[in-house]
Order: C-alpha cells, then sequence, then structure tokens
C-alpha cells in the first residue's frame, strides 16, 4: 500500500493509516471503482469474466481456452482499429473513416496482388497509403481547424468511395503468402492455437501500451485530451501530437484491414460498414472518456473482447437472430455510461 | 464598393452559395435544359423540382439536427429512427384489413410518428437528465435502432400496397409533390417557433453555455428534451417519406447514412458544431448542395460509383473555404492587393 502511495503517478488515496486494515482495503477498493481512471475498466473486466462465466454455465464447451482464443483470432483486425480509434479519442478527437479504410485497403491488396504484385510490396505501400491519408485529415483539423467530425466524414466518404473506383464486386486473393498467413494456425499447446494475425494484433498493442505510458509522446496525447490550452501552455508540441494521432489512426487501420483480409481473403467495397461505431464502441466500453484525457489501451482491448463474447454467446444460443447482436450492444453501451456517470459522480 | 464586396465575402453563406451556383451553372452546361420547369399532367416537372423532391428528407432532417447542433449536440440516431418508423408504419398497413383505406394510413403514419417522439424524449432524457455525452448517447440508439427496425420487420423487406401511403412519397398537390411541401412545412414551422419567439435564443444560449443558462432562468433540461424530440419527429417524418416512396420498409438501408448527409448539410450551412450558433436557411442550402451534388454526378455523367468521392471533395473545399485560417490568409492577400493599390496611385 505504502508502495503505491509513493509512486509519483498514482492518484493520492486518501486512505489514514489509522484506519483499520478491512476498512482501508474497503475504501482503497471504492476509490478504485470510482475513480475516473480505473474504475470503468475495473468495471469491464468484471463483466467481461461475469459474461463469460455466465456463457460457461449456460452452455457446454463454452468454457474452454479455445473459445477464448478465437476471441482474439475473430477480433484482431477490431483490436488493431481500437488501439488506434483510442489514441484518437484520448486527445478529444474520433475517426469515422476507420471502417472505409479497412475496406479500402483490403481492395487495393486484392486488386494489386491480382494483377501479380508481390505482397512485400503491397504491405508497406497499403500502410504508407492509409497513415498518408491519416496525415491529411490531422492537417485539416489542425491547420484549417475543421471538426474531427467532419473532416473523418469526408475521408470515410473519400475511401468508400475510392472502393467502388477500384471495383463494384468482390475480388478474391490466391496470393500464397496470403493465403498461407491466413491458414496458418501456431499452436499453443492442448489442442490451443491462435493465428499470426493474433500476434500481430498483440504486437500493436504492446507497442501502443509503451508509446502512450513511457513516452513523451503519450503523455503529450493524455495533457491534449485534458485540456489542449494548458498543454500548449506548458510548451507541449500540441500541433505534432494533434496531427500525428491521425496518421497513427490511419497506419491502424491500414495493418487491421490486412488483418482482415487475411480473415476472408477477398476485397469487397461494402466491407466494414459500421466498423467504426464497433471501434468506437469498444473504446468508450473500454472506459476511455470521449472528451479524451482519460482511458487505456488494454480497456480498449477489454471492450473488443467483450463485443467478441457477446457475439460467441448469440452464435451458442443458436435461437437469437443476428440483429439482436445489434440490440445487445446498444443496451451495453448504455448500461456501462450509466455505470461511467454514476460511479465518477459518487466521487466527491 | 469594395466594402460592400468584402461584406458579402465575408457573410457565412457566401462559400455555401457560391459552391450552389457553381453547381448549378456545371448542370447548365451539361444539360442546356437544366432551369426549365413545365407542367406535365398538372404536375410540375423538371430538374430542380427532382432536386427538391428527393432532397427534402434530408433537408427534413437537417432542420432538426440543425437545432440539435445549435444546443452543442449532435444527433447520430436519426438514420435508425427513420428505419424504424417506415417499418412501425408499413407493419400496421400490412397487419390490417384494408391496407388501401385511409384511415389505416393515418393511424399507421401516427403510431410512427409517435414512437419517433418516444425515442426522442429517450435521447433527450440520456442527454438532459442523465448528462450522456449527445454523440455516445445517440450513437446508442443508432446501434440499437437497425436492430429494432430488423425486429418490427422480422428480418424481411416489407412491401405494402397502399395508394393513400403511396401518395405520401411520390403524391402531388397543387402540381408540387407532397415531400416538397411537407419540407417546407416542416422548415416554416422550425423557422417561425425559434426565431419568432424567444426560443431560437435559449437553445443558442445553451449551446454556448448550458450551467450559465440554467442560472439565468433557461430551462436546459426541458429545452434539450424538446430538440432531441424534434429532431426524432423530423427523421421520423422523412422515414415515412423515403419509405412511401418506395413503398416498402428497409430496416437496413432506409434512411442508411442520412445521418451523416444531414450533419453535413448543416456544417456546410455554417452552423458550427461547437453550438451556440445556427442558421435555418444555412441548412436549406447545404441540404441543396448535397442533393445538386449527387444529380450534378447524373448529369454530367459521371459514373454513380464516383459519387461519394466528389462528395468528399466538395466536403473538403466548402470546410477548408469556411476555415478561419483561409478567411485569415485571403484577408492578408486583400490587404496586399490594397497596398500595392495605394502604391500605384501615389506614383502617379
Amino acid at each position: 500500500m505504502t508502495k503505491l502511495l509513493d509512486a509519483p503517478q498514482q492518484p493520492k488515496l486518501p486512505v489514514r493509516p489509522s484506519m483499520p486494515p478491512a476498512r482501508r482495503l474497503g475504501a482503497t477498493i471504492r476509490n478504485l471503482m470510482t475513480s475516473p481512471k480505473y474504475g470503468p475498466v475495473i468495471v469491464t473486466a468484471v463483466l467481461f469474466i461475469a459474461v463469460f462465466v455466465i456463457g460457461g454455465v449456460r452452455y457446454r464447451g463454452f468454457f474452454s481456452g479455445q473459445v477464448f482464443l478465437n476471441l482474439l483470432v475473430d477480433n484482431s483486425y477490431l483490436i488493431v482499429l481500437a488501439v488506434g480509434m483510442t489514441f484518437v479519442i484520448l486527445t478529444g478527437g474520433i475517426d469515422l473513416s476507420v471502417g472505409a479504410v479497412v475496406a479500402l485497403s483490403g481492395m487495393i491488396a486484392a486488386s494489386l496482388l491480382q494483377t501479380g504484385w508481390s505482397p512485400s510490396v503491397v504491405i508497406p505501400l497499403l500502410l504508407v497509403l492509409t497513415s498518408v491519408l491519416g496525415l491529411l485529415v490531422g492537417l485539416m483539423i489542425h491547420v484549417f481547424k475543421v471538426q474531427p467530425f467532419i473532416a473523418t466524414l469526408a475521408a470515410m466518404f473519400l475511401a468508400r468511395g475510392l472502393c467502388y473506383m477500384v471495383s463494384q464486386s468482390s475480388i478474391s486473393i490466391t496470393d500464397p503468402v496470403f493465403v498461407s498467413l491466413a491458414q496458418t494456425r501456431i499452436p499453443l499447446g492442448g489442442n490451443l492455437s491462435i493465428t499470426p494475425s493474433v500476434i500481430i494484433a498483440l504486437i500493436v498493442v504492446a507497442i501502443a501500451v509503451w508509446v502512450l505510458h513511457s513516452t513523451r509522446f503519450g503523455r503529450t496525447v493524455y495533457a491534449i485530451g485534458a485540456g489542449e490550452q494548458s498543454g500548449l501552455l506548458m510548451g507541449l508540441p500540441v500541433a505534432r501530437t494533434k496531427v500525428l494521432v491521425y496518421v497513427i489512426s490511419g497506419f491502424c487501420s491500414g495493418l487491421a484491414g490486412v488483418l482482415f483480409t487475411f480473415y476472408t481473403l477477398s476485397g469487397y467495397p461494402l466491407t466494414a460498414i459500421g466498423t467504426e461505431l464497433d471501434a468506437i464502441a469498444a473504446v468508450v466500453i473500454g472506459g476511455t472518456l470521449l472528451t479524451g484525457g482519460y482511458g487505456f489501451v488494454l480497456g480498449s482491448v477489454l471492450g473488443v473482447l467483450v463485443l467478441g463474447v457477446i457475439q460467441t454467446i448469440i452464435t451458442f444460443e443458436g435461437t437469437l437472430s443476428s440483429w439482436w447482436t445489434r440490440i445487445f450492444i446498444g443496451a451495453l453501451l448504455l448500461v456501462f455510461i450509466i455505470l461511467q456517470k454514476v460511479l465518477t459522480a459518487r466521487r466527491r | 464598393m469594395s466594402a460592400l464586396f468584402a461584406r458579402v465575402v465575408a457573410h457565412r453563406l457566401f462559400w455555401p452559395v457560391v459552391m450552389l451556383l457553381v453547381l448549378f451553372l456545371i448542370n447548365l452546361i451539361a444539360f442546356p435544359g437544366f432551369f426549365t420547369v413545365t407542367i406535365r399532367d398538372g404536375h410540375l416537372f423538371g430538374s430542380l423540382i427532382d432536386i427538391l423532391r428527393n432532397g427534402a428528407p434530408t433537408l427534413i432532417i437537417a432542420i432538426g439536427m440543425t437545432l440539435v447542433i445549435a444546443t452543442r449536440g449532435i444527433d447520430l440516431s436519426v438514420g435508425a429512427v427513420c428505419a424504424i418508423s417506415g417499418a412501425v408504419a408499413c407493419s400496421i398497413i400490412l397487419g390490417s384489413s384494408e391496407p388501401g383505406s385511409l384511415s389505416t394510413v393515418a393511424v399507421a403514419v401516427a403510431v410512427a410518428l409517435l414512437i419517433a417522439l418516444v425515442l426522442g424524449v429517450w435521447n433527450g432524457f440520456l442527454v438532459a437528465v442523465v448528462g450522456v455525452q449527445p454523440i455516445i448517447a445517440t450513437l446508442i440508439l443508432m446501434t440499437a435502432g437497425r436492430g429494432i427496425a430488423m425486429l418490427i420487420t422480422e428480418g424481411q423487406i416489407l412491401t405494402v400496397n397502399s395508394p393513400p401511403f403511396k401518395f405520401l412519397g411520390s403524391g402531388f398537390w397543387l402540381g408540387v409533390p407532397i415531400a416538397v411541401l411537407i419540407a417546407a412545412v416542416v422548415f416554416a414551422v422550425a423557422a417561425l417557433v425559434t426565431r419568432r419567439t424567444a426560443l431560437g435564443m435559449f437553445i443558442e444560449s445553451v449551446g454556448i453555455n448550458p450551467e450559465a443558462s440554467r442560472q439565468a432562468g433557461v430551462r436546459a433540461r426541458g429545452l434539450l428534451v424538446v430538440v432531441y424530440t424534434f429532431s426524432a419527429f423530423c427523421a421520423a417524418i422523412a422515414g415515412l417519406i423515403l419509405t412511401a416512396n418506395t413503398a416498402a420498409a428497409d430496416a437496413n438501408n432506409t434512411g442508411l447514412f442520412i445521418e451523416l448527409d444531414a450533419i453535413l448539410a448543416v456544417v456546410i450551412g455554417g452552423t458550427s458544431l461547437a453550438g451556440g450558433r445556427y442558421s435555418l436557411v444555412g441548412t436549406l442550402v447545404g441540404a441543396l448542395v448535397i442533393q445538386t451534388l449527387v444529380t450534378t454526378v447524373y448529369t454530367v455523367g459521371i459514373p454513380p460509383i464516383a459519387t461519394m468521392v466528389f462528395k468528399a471533395a466538395v466536403v473538403t473545399a466548402v470546410c477548408l473555404l469556411q476555415s478561419p485560417t483561409t478567411a485569415e490568409a485571403l484577408r492578408g492577400f486583400r490587404e496586399r492587393l490594397a497596398v500595392r493599390a495605394g502604391k500605384g496611385i501615389a506614383a502617379s
């Protein structure tokens, strides 16, 4: 406990040393739950475990390691998207273009591979292209003071329109490298396995955690979300950081598009419609405040897993129609927001 | 003269109107009969009438959206509300024994509008009473709403054969399309109620500072609920027109992306997403710009698949032209011109 108090970045918990240990523990838990920083993430973690346990009790075969790993396998692209979105939302912005950019990078990859380009050229090219798109959006937001909502909306229209211009029908991918990356299962022992996409997604998460918590850039991201004006007065590189988060989001969207093509092995202009909403929902469920300043990448990953576990339960239930997914996600968003409100309001 | 010119350029509707005129000009060059309006079978007929008629649903939603945005809010759920109202109306008409009778259609429309009012109150409750950020509060209904619409239509496209209902979407009265008349009535009501009373000023004051307005005696909460309810009501009207036009309720595609078009119309019209100031005339111009753009794509012969790229270009252009950075650069340019002209006079 004292060690926690000594750490400079931890919030000072109003725990008096004279309290009896049980009450002190209670106070610590209450403080953690009601802190705007940790509370929502803890609630999400508890909820994820609860839903998983409920699923395990209700359905035979649910409570297995592979069901959990499949959450990662099926949602690896969404995890990457949510990581990029977390950066943007932490600065108080929003990126509506990610779904369209996922579709666009899938389309470009599919059509270039079809004409015989090598994957070792295509993938870097895609990542550069989507990063440049992010850079343009960031410059539009920062230099021309266009609201993030509108600037990324324009980018969404642009990316979706370009998808149709590449092709109006689905293009399948037969490139051996892509096919092998899509079909490889990496055994983890005991009948468990994951795909290369999961490893890529986890690497992205690890890098994002490191950048946000251990670099000057990461601290500036939090500072901008907490108050752009104060950040400027402190002499932080606000302009550069604000543009860079959109570049990061663009890069993550491009990478997510590549992972998505590993998953589907095709490019189709209508894929990933509404994925930006899933990504935003995951970030919000993961406890990041939309006004910026509070939140964790790992929270967003938890958010993606919660969305995934709901989908898995609906699949296991069998009788529920697919549209129930959307209603559940909506209801879950509601529960979370109310919980966040109640928890943070009780803190005086 | 130059002072007048400067004032005209500085007007916030200058660039949107210029954009509209440029689009008209492009149309006129591509299709010389663009401005001709003829009377055929007692109906007005021509490209301009088409623009008005097809743009009516977007305009109606944009009017509601303008008031929401003026309170520093946003309503993402309008597309879902469109789908729900269409689904409700169609399922009532299908379920009745006399789908063609006027009373059935009246009941269907009334119930659809009533449900929309409930949805609007729900949005308003979340924003005003619970205190959720508007973008998240309406994101909940946006995500869940299409699921609810699917639930009502049981996942099918409901086709109705009811002349009075069809009349709502494609009928004429005194030669004018019904949809245009409805849009005109909504516009007139919104303009009269908010601009001829103090309501508009209250809305703007809540957008500037809700707490200060509350202390000045403005009932911010009630006002917010009313504004969100009005927005949902507008969305339901638009949804009914859209559904009646095709005589089919499609829970997935009715009003898809219409929230984005409506927000764009509002922003092109010079209403800031930061709230506190709005222009209904601007919204009218914005909605016309968007619809004319779509029409232009068809008349000029650009493949319709490129519409979205084109839209992105126009949105970007208008946003950049309206940006304070551009205004400053233009002012600097004019001043330099004036200095040069002054030197010229001195030299002669």
